[in-house]
């Protein structure tokens, strides 16, 4: 069971592996662009975001805009590293 | 498990491609900006033979600088109104078709990547203009056709990292015509029509087919 047993349990779930995709080729990307990237509701983003935060895998950036509040995430150094370990993990597993 | 596996391969590839790059744009914009950019075309062709230019005659009507710089006010002001309507003609075409496929396919259209897309193109495009309008101040008329072709194949390649890459191609085709025809001015209405007409129609069905 070896590399299975590897495999990053904080990236089971679709919605956190989409989120981690998305901040891995942007730098910032909000809130809302974000749901509706992965065409989730509210609740469901941000219950994952705050599980990835409180991982250190990402950032949590939160300002207004005019009376707005807006929250914007980008991927940790630590989350960059943890996710391309998940991905190599991932193509090896298909490879075998 | 497996199979899972290779579903949160294809997800992560997907939603790196969709937040990273422009992919709304449908092939049929550009088979209607071609369309728009072939009528225009041939109507301007028509306008320098209501004003006494033809075109592809060999009679009296002197080819090159001079030939093109006699050019009267009054039909460079159409040519200059025509080429406006070519523009917003494709622009509205190419938005409708975009609007349509990213509600077919549930994409989101103004995201990071549309913007840096719109930016990226824009920068080669604005100095583009610039130029064209300074061409047309200098009564060098003969120049604009091949000035459009160039910068527009420069500002496809400048915004090939944010949309599909295969606009390179067309981008690298429109550079080639344009230092063609920077040779062969008084021919810039024909490679203007090759260029903005054929090769868009040509482009549009070679991606309408690939993507849909």
């Amino acid at each position: 069971m070896g590399i299975i047993d590897k495999l990053n349990k904080d990236f089971e779930s679709r919605v956190r592996l989409g989120i981690m995709s998305v901040l891995m080729v942007n730098e910032w990307v909000d809130f809302t662009e974000m749901k509706t990237l992965l065409n989730i509701t509210d609740g469901n983003l941000a219950s994952h975001a705050s599980a990835l935060e409180k991982s250190e895998y990402i950032a949590v950036k939160k300002e207004f805009v005019g009376k707005k509040p807006k929250t914007s995430y980008s991927v940790t150094e630590r989350g960059r590293l943890a996710f391309k370990e998940h991905l190599s993990y991932l193509e090896k597993l298909m490879k075998s | 498990m497996n199979q899972k596996h290779q579903e949160d391969l294809a997800h992560i590839r997907s939603m790196m491609e969709r937040s990273s790059r422009f992919i709304s744009l449908s092939g049929l914009s550009g088979v209607f900006a071609g369309l728009s950019a072939l009528i225009g075309g041939l109507y301007v062709y028509q306008l320098f033979k209501i004003n006494g230019v033809d075109y592809f005659g060999e009679g009296d009507y002197e080819r090159g600088y001079e030939g093109v710089s006699t050019i009267p006010f009054k039909l460079v002001s159409e040519l200059v109104v025509t080429g406006i309507v070519i523009l917003v003609c494709a622009f509205v075409f190419g938005l409708a078709f975009t609007i349509r496929k990213s509600k077919k396919y549930n994409l989101p259209i103004w995201t990071s990547a549309t913007k840096k897309m719109l930016f990226n193109l824009a920068i080669p495009l604005t100095v583009g203009g610039v130029f064209c309008l300074s061409l047309l101040y200098h009564q060098n008329y003969g120049l604009v056709a091949p000035a459009t072709l160039l910068f527009y194949g420069l500002a496809l390649i400048n915004a090939e990292k944010y949309t599909f890459s295969d606009i390179k191609y067309l981008g690298y085709c429109q550079l080639f015509l344009g230092c063609v025809s920077l040779f062969l001015i008084g021919y810039g209405l024909v490679f203007w029509i090759i260029g903005f007409g054929i090769l868009h129609i040509l482009y549009g069905l070679i991606m309408f087919r690939k993507y849909k």
